[in-house]
C-alpha cells in the first residue's frame, strides 16, 4: 500500500510535469509559460528598461552611442559604418526580434517548423514561387561586392550579437507561447526581407486569369472590362510628356517575332491555379512639392505607404549618423539602412509601381518522368530540387521542385487543384540577381539629383516609383525597376505565355534610363498613387489591365495644383484627406438607376442619405456605411461570374464597372447565374440595395424599423454606432493573427481615398519632410517596441487614427534631445 | 506546525534559488526533498510544497506585473480563458506551480514512509 501510494505519487509528479512542459496543440506549455522565473510575466516591461546602460561588444570597433528619445525612437552615434550597421542590427533586435525571425521564416517556407502543418501549404507555395532561389542569388550577388557585403555582414552580426546576450526568460513573448527559440541570423535572412516584400508587391499581374477571361468570354468582352488605358488617366508623368525615340530597340526586338501567340487564340483552355490576389488593393501616395508653390521656398516631399496593418509595426523608426551620413526615417527590421527617409540633403519615398514583373508560362514536358522540356524544337533538360519541410510534430515532408529556364513549376501535378497536368512555371524579376542594399545606401547618403539617380540604378524588383526631394531645390519621380521589354503587338505578358518557344521569353530589359521619369515639371509637382506611370505614347508596352488605380492620383493632383503657399499642415489635412472620388462617380450613375418607388420607408431615406453624401469618408459619418455595403453586393452579383473559385479570373476594377453600369445597357454579366430570372442592370442595382439593412441587421448594426440618420441625426454623440468608422472597423492585428495583441483603431478613410484605410491595410507610415524648414513629421500604427507587454508597444495608433504627427527629432548630437531623452545605452568596443 | 512552517521557508528559498539558473521544474527538487526530510502527515507535506510555491509564483508575478500596470498580463489573461481577469491570471500561475511542488513533497513525504 505504502508503495501504491509512493508510485502513484510520483506518476501524478511526474506526469505533470510533462503535460506543463509540452506545448498543447495551440496552447502553449503552461508550466513554462506562466512560471515568473523564465515566462512570459518576464516580458512585463517595467521602467528599468528605460534606464542608461553600459555594454562591451566584441564586434564593434569604436564605441557608439544610442539615445532613445520620448517615443523610444533609437539615434544611433557610431564612427564608422561597419559599427552603425552592427548597432542597426543590434538595436532592431533588440525591439523586433520575433517579427524579423517570423517574416524570413515566411518568406523561406518554414513556418511550418513552428506551428505545425497548418503552415505547410504556405510554405509550399512561398518555396514554389522560388523565394529562397531568388534570396540565394541576391546572396551571392551581393558577396561579389565587398562594400555592400561587410556592411550587410555587420548588421547581421550586430543581431547575432543581441540574440547571445539573450537567455530562455528574455526571448520575446510569441517565442513563449509557441514554444520555439530564435536561431543565428545568417545572411541571407536579409534577402528573403526583401524577397518577402517584393512578393507582396508583386501581385498585379493576371495572366492566368486572363487567358481564363478570354477562354470564357472571348476578346471583345476582354478589351471592354479590362482596358489598359482609361479615360480619365492622369499618369505618374504628365500626359503630353515627349518620349524619347527608343523605336529602333524595339524594332530589333520585333524582329523576332513573326507569329501570334496560340493558347490565348485557343479559346478553349481554362487554368485552376493562379496565384490568390486582393480583391482590391489600397496602395500607396507619395508627391513632392517644388519651392514654387511652398511657403518656404523650398520643397516639400510626402509619402504613406499602404500595407497591411500589422503588430509589430511593418517598419521601425530609426535615426543613424556616422562621418557618412546623417540619415532618419522608416527601417525594415531585419534589413540595414533607411528605405523611407530623410537626410539632411535629400528626402525620399516609395509606392508601388504595379508593373508586371511575373509572367507564366506553360510547359511541356517531353513524358511524365518531366526530365525534359520542349523549346524551340529542342528538348531542355529540368533541374529537380527536392525541398525538405521539418514539419512541427510531424516529422519531414519532402516536395519536389522543377526549374525550367523560366524558373520553378509552380503548379503542376504535386502541387494546387484540379489541373494536374498543366505544368506552370514563373519568371520572376525577384528571381534575377540584384543588390538592393546598394540603393538604399545611395539614398542614406546621398546629397542631390545625381545621387538619387545613381543609387536608383541598383535596384530591380519589386517596380516603385521612389519620389525624391533636395533641399537644394530638385524635386522629382522616377518608376524604378528591371522590366522586360515586351512585344506590344502580341501583348506580351498580358495572357499565359507558351514556354516552348522563344516568343514569349525575356530577351532584354528596358534601359534604365528609358524608365518613366519625371524632374521639375512645370506643374510644380511630383505625385504617384499606384496610377498608370507613363500616357500610352510610351515606347515600351506593359500591361495594365485593371492594374492601375485612378482615383487617389486624381485627388492629389487636384489638391496640388491649386495648393499654393503649401505647409507641413496643409500636407498633414492632405494625407488624411477622406474624400472619395470613385464615389462622387458612382453615385450619380447607380442613383439613376435604382427605382426608388420599390424602396420601403427606411430604404428610401437611406437612399435619400446617399444622394445628400458630400463623398468625404469621415468616421462620424453614415452614408458611406450605406454606399459600402451597396457597392460591394452590386460588384457581387454584377460580376459573380468571376467569382468562381475554380476558374480564377479578376473583378474589372470599381472604374471599369462605373462606367460599364452607366455605358452598357444589355450585357449578359447583368444576369445572376445563381438566381431563375434573366437581371437586367435595374434588377441588380434595386437588388443589391436591398442587401443594405441585411447587411446592418446582420451586423446589428441597426434595427431595421429604425427610422435611419441622416448625417445631421447622426453626429458623435449619438450613441447607435452606426456609423462609418465603426462599421470600417479597422483593425491593426498582431502578426500571428493573436486578438488581445491587436488594437482597434476608428478612424475615416476608404480605398481610393488618399486616406486609404480599410479595415485591414491602410497607411503604415506618415511622412511629411519639409526641406525649408529642415523639419519632419512622421507617424505610424504601432510602436517601436515589439513587446506587447510595453506600452510603447502601440503607443502611436491613436495619433495615427486622429491625423496627428510627431515631429521627427532629426538632432546633431544626443544632448540636443535634451528632456525629450528616455535614456542613452553606450557600447564599447570588447577588451580583446 | 513549526515544521510546516519551515518547510516552507525551506521550499520557497531554494527552488527560488534554483530557479535562477536552472528550468521551472527545479522546483520539484527541493519539495521532494523537503518531503522526505521532514517528518510530516502527508496531507501536510502536500500543503507545504503546495503554499511553498503558490506563494512565490504568484507574489513574483504579481510583482512583475504590478511594475507593468498589467499591460502584458490584461492581453494575456484575454489570451488564455480567463476573460481578461488578471487576478485569475495570478492564481492560475500559483496554482501550477503550487501543483507540482505539492506532489514533489508529498513523493518525498510517502517515499520516507517505505522506509519507517
Amino acid at each position: 500500500m505504502k508503495y501504491a501510494k509512493l508510485i502513484l505519487s510520483l506518476v501524478i509528479t511526474a506526469a505533470l510535469i510533462y503535460f506543463l512542459n509540452t506545448k498543447q496543440g495551440v496552447a502553449p506549455p503552461f508550466g513554462k509559460f506562466l512560471n515568473p522565473f523564465t515566462g512570459f510575466w518576464q516580458n512585463a516591461e517595467s521602467a528599468k528598461t528605460l534606464q542608461d546602460e553600459e555594454l562591451n561588444l566584441a564586434g564593434l570597433q569604436e564605441e557608439v552611442k544610442v539615445y532613445f528619445d520620448e517615443r523610444l525612437v533609437p539615434h544611433v552615434f557610431a564612427k564608422n559604418d561597419k559599427d552603425l550597421y552592427y548597432m542597426q542590427g543590434y538595436i532592431t533586435a533588440k525591439y523586433r526580434l520575433w517579427q524579423m525571425e517570423v517574416s524570413t521564416h515566411n518568406a523561406a517556407g518554414r513556418v511550418c517548423e513552428i506551428v505545425g502543418e497548418k503552415a505547410l501549404e504556405t510554405d509550399r507555395m512561398m518555396r514554389r514561387i522560388g523565394m529562397g532561389y531568388g534570396a540565394e542569388k541576391a546572396q551571392k550577388f551581393i558577396e561579389e561586392d565587398s562594400f555592400s557585403h561587410d556592411l550587410i555582414r555587420a548588421y547581421c552580426e550586430g543581431i547575432n550579437a543581441y540574440i547571445k546576450t539573450l537567455k530562455p526568460k528574455d526571448y520575446p513573448i510569441e517565442y513563449k507561447l509557441l514554444d520555439y527559440a530564435p536561431e543565428e541570423w545568417q545572411p541571407i535572412k536579409v534577402g528573403l526581407l526583401l524577397k518577402n516584400m517584393a512578393n507582396m508587391l508583386s501581385v498585379f499581374e493576371y495572366d492566368i486569369e486572363n487567358s481564363n477571361f478570354v477562354a470564357k468570354y472571348g476578346n471583345e468582352e476582354f478589351k471592354k472590362l479590362y482596358p489598359d488605358f482609361i479615360a480619365d488617366e492622369d499618369p505618374i508623368v504628365p500626359i503630353g510628356t515627349k518620349w524619347e525615340n527608343r523605336q529602333e530597340t524595339i524594332d530589333n526586338r520585333l524582329q523576332t517575332i513573326n507569329s501570334k501567340f496560340e493558347i490565348r487564340n485557343s479559346k478553349s483552355e481554362l487554368f485552376a491555379n493562379a496565384i490568390e490576389k486582393p480583391d482590391e488593393i489600397t496602395g500607396s501616395n507619395n508627391w513632392a512639392v517644388s519651392g514654387s508653390k511652398t511657403k518656404s521656398g523650398k520643397p516639400i516631399l510626402c509619402n504613406d505607404p499602404h500595407l497591411k496593418l500589422s503588430l509589430p509595426s511593418i517598419w521601425y523608426e530609426m535615426h543613424l549618423v556616422s562621418p557618412n551620413m546623417n540619415v532618419y526615417g522608416a527601417t525594415l527590421p531585419g534589413s540595414p539602412a533607411v528605405i523611407i527617409g530623410f537626410n539632411d540633403s535629400i528626402s525620399w519615398g516609395v509606392t508601388n509601381g504595379g508593373r508586371d514583373v511575373r509572367d507564366w508560362y506553360k510547359i511541356k514536358f517531353k513524358d511524365d518522368s518531366r526530365r525534359e522540356y520542349e523549346w524551340n524544337g529542342q528538348w531542355l533538360k529540368a533541374e529537380k530540387k527536392i525541398e525538405k519541410y521539418f514539419v512541427r510534430g510531424k516529422g519531414e515532408v519532402d516536395d519536389t521542385v522543377i526549374y525550367t529556364k523560366y524558373g520553378p513549376v509552380v503548379f503542376d501535378e504535386n502541387f494546387g487543384t484540379g489541373d494536374s497536368k498543366k505544368n506552370l512555371a514563373m519568371s520572376w524579376v525577384a528571381h534575377l540577381p540584384s543588390n538592393e542594399f546598394k540603393t538604399f545606401y545611395g539614398f542614406n547618403t546621398g546629397k542631390n539629383y545625381d545621387d538619387y539617380i545613381n543609387a536608383l540604378n541598383h535596384y530591380t524588383c519589386p517596380a516603385q516609383n521612389f519620389v525624391f526631394a533636395s533641399r537644394s531645390g530638385d524635386i522629382a519621380i522616377k518608376e524604378q525597376g528591371k522590366f522586360p521589354i515586351r512585344d506590344k503587338t502580341t501583348e506580351q505578358g498580358k495572357y499565359l505565355s507558351d514556354g516552348s518557344n522563344d516568343k514569349d521569353d525575356w530577351k532584354t530589359f528596358i534601359p534604365y534610363e528609358a524608365n518613366p521619369i519625371s524632374k521639375n515639371p512645370e506643374r510644380g509637382f511630383v505625385s504617384s498613387a499606384n496610377q498608370h506611370p507613363t500616357d500610352s505614347a510610351y515606347p515600351y508596352y506593359y500591361p495594365g489591365v485593371g492594374v492601375y488605380e485612378n482615383y487617389r492620383n486624381r485627388r492629389i493632383n487636384q489638391l496640388l495644383t491649386v495648393g499654393k503657399d503649401i505647409d507641413a499642415d496643409f500636407m498633414k489635412k492632405m494625407q488624411n484627406d477622406n474624400f472619395n472620388v470613385h464615389a462622387r462617380e458612382a453615385i450619380p450613375v447607380l442613383l439613376s438607376l435604382l427605382d426608388q418607388t420599390k424602396l420601403d420607408a427606411g430604404e428610401k431615406k437611406m437612399a435619400e442619405a446617399i444622394g445628400k453624401w458630400d463623398y468625404f469618408n469621415n468616421a462620424d459619418q453614415v452614408a458611406p456605411v450605406y454606399f459600402e455595403i451597396w457597392w460591394n453586393e452590386l460588384r457581387k452579383m454584377l460580376w459573380d461570374e468571376m467569382l468562381n473559385k475554380s476558374v480564377p479570373m479578376k473583378q474589372p476594377n470599381f472604374y471599369v464597372t462605373v462606367q460599364f453600369l452607366k455605358t452598357d445597357s444589355t450585357s449578359k454579366f447583368y444576369d445572376n447565374d445563381s438566381t431563375a430570372q434573366k437581371e437586367t442592370r435595374y434588377d441588380i442595382v434595386l437588388n443589391s440595395f436591398h442587401r443594405i439593412k441585411d447587411t446592418l441587421a446582420a451586423k446589428q448594426f441597426t434595427e431595421v424599423s429604425e427610422p435611419y440618420g441622416d448625417d445631421e441625426t447622426s453626429k458623435k454623440e449619438d450613441l447607435n454606432p452606426r456609423d462609418w468608422g465603426t462599421f470600417k472597423d479597422t483593425k491593426v492585428s498582431h502578426m500571428a493573427g493573436l486578438t488581445p495583441f491587436s488594437v482597434n483603431a476608428y478612424n475615416g478613410g476608404n480605398l481610393g481615398v488618399i486616406n486609404a484605410t480599410n479595415t485591414t491595410n491602410g497607411p503604415s507610415w506618415r511622412m511629411i519632410v519639409d526641406e525649408g524648414a529642415m523639419k519632419a513629421y512622421v507617424v505610424y500604427p504601432g510602436g517601436q517596441s515589439g513587446n506587447p507587454g510595453s506600452k510603447y508597444y502601440d503607443n502611436m495608433i491613436k495619433s495615427w487614427a486622429d491625423g496627428e504627427y510627431y515631429e521627427a527629432n532629426f538632432v546633431a548630437n544626443g544632448d540636443e534631445l535634451g528632456n525629450k531623452k528616455l535614456f542613452v545605452s553606450t557600447f564599447k568596443p570588447a577588451k580583446k | 506546525m513549526k515544521n510546516f512552517f519551515f518547510s516552507i521557508i525551506i521550499i520557497l528559498t531554494a527552488s527560488a534559488v534554483l530557479q535562477q539558473f536552472l528550468p521551472w521544474w527545479i522546483i520539484v527538487l527541493p519539495a521532494f526533498a523537503v518531503g522526505f526530510f521532514y517528518e510530516q502527515k502527508s496531507h501536510i507535506a502536500f500543503l507545504s510544497g503546495f503554499i511553498a510555491v503558490f506563494v512565490m509564483w504568484s507574489f513574483y508575478a504579481f510583482f512583475l506585473s504590478a511594475a507593468n500596470d498589467d499591460i502584458l498580463a490584461q492581453k494575456v489573461a484575454a489570451l488564455l480563458p480567463l476573460q481578461g481577469k488578471v487576478s485569475l491570471l495570478f492564481i492560475v500561475t500559483g496554482t501550477i506551480g503550487g501543483l507540482v511542488s505539492g506532489f514533489a513533497a508529498l513523493s518525498g513525504n510517502l517515499l520516507r514512509k517505505t522506509t519507517e
